[in-house]
């Protein structure tokens, strides 16, 4: 079977993975440098990109299955507030309205990890639910929401995380404001032996704000029984995560759930779990017996289904004066929403450079808003902002490059857990982007252009996980026209996972790529893979598909030996052939191996290999912006963006670059425009559309040049692939801020950089433009 | 209401602003142009099987990818619920359902305009087109060709609306340049942040679109 169990480890998103799980134990001839590979790495184009731009690609949102009706949620409009008494009679009397369900009338229902229900009387944010209304038309629906009465107790309500921590503040919680009860620590070393040490220091506070995914697809799900078997298209980033929920939640057997993503209008991580929407829609169906679809909306999407908590982060670190770190701290507190979720933002500052003595915390703070979910690079992009400023900061103290002082302090092991790199080209990734954008040409002295538009070049680097892990499988069918069929229970979030999957088996068995058919996303038909985050779907799914691919050939290797009556080793494969070494004329095609075999579909599952011992598994990268700023009016433009990364190999060069592009425009947007803005005295949020939640637009995009300095890593697997969707947008924020200040002389610690902090910052440092 | 802002474009027949007192107004006459249908033929024309919290539908024909359709709607219904619901022409999509984000573009007598925000009453007498209307048959149209050339498109959710506002960028700019791209295809928002490569498709479509043999018919 060469299949074993055992032990690997991986990150996914912040958190460390233990899996004792199968894997294959398959040594196919990684792709190293040296294998020329014909269809894996090339641009091939977006597999699913027909069915895009013909609009053919059905998403959640455009399911419609006969008798189906819609439902609606209300929400709390207050952000703390306790239900008296629901009074639905109104609500009902609307024509088409077939039920409403709420606290009154369901069973409760554990959510949010254990601390709240799917309807709790106790609403911790403005929105919150409080009931779900089916009916036969999205209209209905909306009409009974207007005509439910709710008697609320309002409660006094906490919206920042520096309030909620303060002594008398209102509680969420009566276990109190902090998630988990306390900080979250880190330490190495001696803080105070590393001050000691150094010769310069700096100090500064760094804020950022709350960011919201903002999708285009809206969460939603279509809902329909069979007697007592659920099947739930999901618009979601994670099929078998949300299988599991929605029947732990029902309380039936995780088979009796199916759940169908095949594709995915957006999520950036904020649909790695499964929705009380779902759950509100199921119950709904069982009880009216028909298909219930519930679609949120925009200002649905800005209250309730996620969000980057915001940051307040206090770094100290000092130097020497050869540029030799000495010691840094980083204490960040965060507003984690209502329910728990993590708000920590200190892994860069652990690990990014070499650094003996080194401490951190982060505090997670409940706030009466939205809860937090992974976001791009949950806390790195955040924590990779205010760290990269203050390297800025600490080498223009000691009057050193900002670049060299990074190369200087280059980490080369992991010092969390003590343990080499399977590869680390960060130095390579500065010295390529350096190159590429001319570190040589900006300002020496900042702020020194002439000029009311200042121009400026900055850089950041960026460390990562991405390099995936087990368990993970794909199925491959062989057919005896030499076509295949990959299936796999992963997802394409729209980073071309059908495309790489199909690429690899293509590569394997030599077929045409036109000849591959690819499945994914449907917990009833496909192998288990985990959900789409953390970047690791390239790197824990492709090489399952190759171990798929490559127990395809072996079994047809042994019937083409048999069929031909030679033994394998005298055989040659290539494009669906195996001819006989000695004798070209003697061949058998896939077509007739499986008719001899009496097979119409030839079947392997393939695993992922485990990860190798010893190693710490990262991506790296260095981005470089060129950013001119206008003094009169407080505007960034970012005009270059150069990115350089250590990603391992790359699968799909055209691919890559639009994900990264993606990646880089949403740091552009995080670090100069997206806010999510709360009234501290209504604790209402403000931002809800996006009118008023500013998103990047055509007009704000960077020419990107995108350079890879890596090959394939052959320590992790036969693939050699990393993930790139979080790597591509971690320094982005940084790269411009630093820029921004090349360019201004004065810095800006706290991001948006929207146009009034830029004027503030200017005329508090007396640089009146 | 402009789709685009400032001067960008030159406005020849700009879709009605569908305000609040027009609305009332036609509704009120009981009449709308020339396209409300007579009572009798508006039952014909109702599929709706919903029920209604409001007073009865109105039958309305329209003139979609080239078919004269007779439906009955609501008259708060909008361009884009008759497009996705009534006709089931499930390429459009909507993102903000406010006029806001641009992924619910059509074109309407060969203009951009947010199908969410224009009332179906409103697109009464045009030529509304969807990206279904811009295929022939299973064969793209050369700027959807373009967009799958360039992968101008992440998710894909988004597309439909890119490639419709391209259509509207390249019916008024054949050629158009770097800046007119830009501020053309501002309006919709692609929160993949697919944009290098959606002006790269928007280039090349306009290559494809001057090629003799190009599919012109979308050229008014």
């Amino acid at each position: 079977m060469n299949r074993k169990v055992e032990k690997s480890r991986f990150f996914f998103e912040q958190d460390m993975q233990e899996t004792v799980g199968e894997v294959s134990t398959l040594k196919p001839k990684p792709w190293g440098p040296d294998v020329k590979l014909d269809v894996v790495g090339k641009p091939v184009t977006r597999f699913d990109g027909y069915d895009k731009v013909s609009g053919t690609a059905t998403y959640t949102f455009d399911i419609k299955l006969p008798r189906m009706v819609y439902a609606r949620t209300l929400r709390s409009p207050h952000p703390h507030a306790k239900i008296r008494a629901i009074n639905a009679k109104a609500a009902w009397e609307v024509p088409g309205v077939l039920d409403i369900i709420s606290s009154d009338n369901t069973k409760s229902i554990p959510w949010y990890r254990n601390t709240s229900m799917i309807f709790d009387s106790h609403l911790r944010f403005e929105g919150d639910e409080v009931a779900c209304v089916a009916a036969e038309t999205l209209k209905s629906c909306e009409e009974a929401l207007r005509l439910i009465q709710v008697e609320y107790e309002i409660l006094p309500f906490v919206v920042t995380a520096g309030d909620a921590l303060k002594k008398d503040a209102p509680k969420l919680y009566d276990s109190g404001n902090v998630t988990w009860g306390k900080p979250e620590t880190y330490k190495r070393g001696d803080i105070k032996q590393g001050r000691m040490e150094s010769e310069e220091l700096v100090e500064d506070t760094f804020s950022t704000s709350v960011a919201i995914h903002n999708a285009t697809e809206p969460h939603g799900s279509v809902v329909n029984w069979e007697g007592d078997k659920l099947t739930v298209w999901d618009s979601t980033q994670a099929v078998f995560r949300v299988r599991d929920s929605i029947a732990a939640a029902l309380k039936i057997p995780d088979s009796h759930v199916r759940v169908i993503k095949k594709y995915m209008g957006g999520a950036f991580g904020s649909k790695l779990s499964a929705g009380k929407y779902t759950v509100m829609a199921a119950l709904l169906a069982r009880r009216i017996g028909r298909p219930v679809k519930i679609i949120l909306d925009r200002r649905e999407q800005n209250l309730a289904v996620g969000n980057r908590p915001d940051s307040v982060q206090r770094l100290t670190a000092g130097a020497k004066k050869d540029g030799t770190l000495t010691f840094l701290t980083h204490d960040a507190t965060g507003a984690g929403g209502a329910y728990p979720s993590s708000a920590g933002c200190s892994w860069p500052a652990r690990t990014m450079y070499r650094c003996a003595n080194m401490k951190a915390s982060d505090t997670t703070v409940y706030i009466n808003a939205g809860p937090g979910r992974a976001y791009r690079a949950p806390g790195h992009v955040q924590g990779t902002f205010a760290l990269e400023s203050l390297m800025d900061e600490l080498a223009e103290k000691i009057g050193m490059d900002p670049l060299t002082f990074r190369m200087k302090n280059l980490a080369d092991t992991d010092q969390v857990f003590k343990l080499p790199y399977t590869t680390k080209l960060l130095k390579e990734s500065y010295e390529a982007g350096a190159k590429e954008i001319g570190w040589q040409k900006r300002n020496r002295t900042p702020g020194s252009g002439v000029g009311p538009v200042k121009r400026g070049t900055g850089m950041a680097s960026q460390i990562w996980w991405g390099g995936g892990g087990p368990p993970a499988y794909a199925t491959l069918k062989l057919n005896r026209d030499g076509s295949a069929h990959v299936i796999a229970g992963t997802q394409d979030l729209g980073t071309g996972t059908y495309t790489i999957m199909a690429q690899v088996a293509a590569e394997v068995l030599d077929i045409p790529m036109d000849r591959i058919a690819v499945t994914l996303g449907d917990t009833g038909t496909c192998p288990y893979c985990g959900g789409s985050g953390g970047s690791t779907t390239a790197a824990s799914v492709t090489p399952a598909v190759r171990d798929a691919a490559e127990r395809m050939l072996t079994k047809l290797r042994s019937a083409a030996s048999a069929i031909l009556e030679v033994s394998e080793t005298d055989l040659n494969y290539e494009k669906g052939t195996f001819t006989v070494k000695t004798d070209g004329k003697k061949k058998a095609d896939i077509g007739t191996i499986m008719q001899k075999m009496r097979e119409q579909a030839l079947v392997t599952t393939g695993a992922r290999n485990a990860n190798p011992e010893g190693f710490a598994i990262n991506t790296f990268g260095a981005q470089f912006a060129d950013v001119e700023v206008d003094t009169y009016t407080g505007s960034i433009r970012v005009k270059r963006v150069v990115a350089a990364h250590d990603i391992g190999r790359v699968l799909n060069r055209k691919l890559l670059e639009n994900q990264f592009h993606g990646g880089i425009i949403q740091g552009l947007g995080f670090a100069l425009m997206e806010s999510r803005v709360i009234d501290p005295n209504t604790g209402k949020v403000l931002t809800t559309d996006f009118h008023d939640y500013k998103v990047p637009t055509m007009m704000n995009i960077p020419e990107i040049k995108v350079i890879i300095v890596s090959e394939g890593d052959t320590r992790i697997s036969a693939v050699g692939a990393k993930g790139i969707g979080e790597p591509a947008m971690i320094p982005t924020a940084a790269a411009i801020a630093n820029a921004v200040y090349n360019a201004i002389g004065v810095r800006l610690r706290s991001l948006p950089m929207t146009p009034d902090k830029v004027l503030n910052a200017l005329e508090a440092a007396g640089r009146k433009s | 209401m402009p789709f685009y802002g400032g001067d960008f474009m030159k406005k020849k027949s700009e879709p009605q602003n569908p305000s609040r007192r027009n609305f009332l107004k036609n509704v009120g006459v009981g009449t709308i142009g020339g396209a409300i249908l007579t009572g009798t033929s508006g039952k014909a024309a109702s599929t709706s099987t919903a029920i209604e919290p409001d007073s009865g539908p109105i039958p309305l024909r329209l003139k979609v990818n080239g078919d004269t359709v007779n439906v009955s709607i609501h008259p708060e219904t909008t361009l884009v619920e008759v497009i996705r619901d009534h006709l089931g022409l499930t390429a459009t999509k909507i993102a903000c359902n406010r006029g806001e984000c641009g992924t619910c573009t059509v074109l309407l007598d060969g203009k951009a305009v947010y199908s969410c925000h224009l009332l179906a009453l409103d697109a009464a007498d045009k030529e509304v087109t969807t990206l279904e209307g811009l295929m022939d048959g299973e064969k793209l149209h050369p700027i959807q060709e373009a967009f799958l050339a360039q992968d101008g498109l992440q998710c894909g959710f988004c597309t439909p609306g890119q490639i419709m506002t391209a259509a509207a960028l390249l019916n008024e700019y054949p050629e158009p340049s770097e800046e007119q791209i830009s501020i053309g295809m501002s309006g919709t928002i692609c929160r993949c942040a697919a944009y290098p490569n959606i002006a790269h498709s928007v280039k090349d479509a306009s290559r494809r679109l001057k090629k003799p043999g190009g599919n012109n018919e979308q050229e008014s």
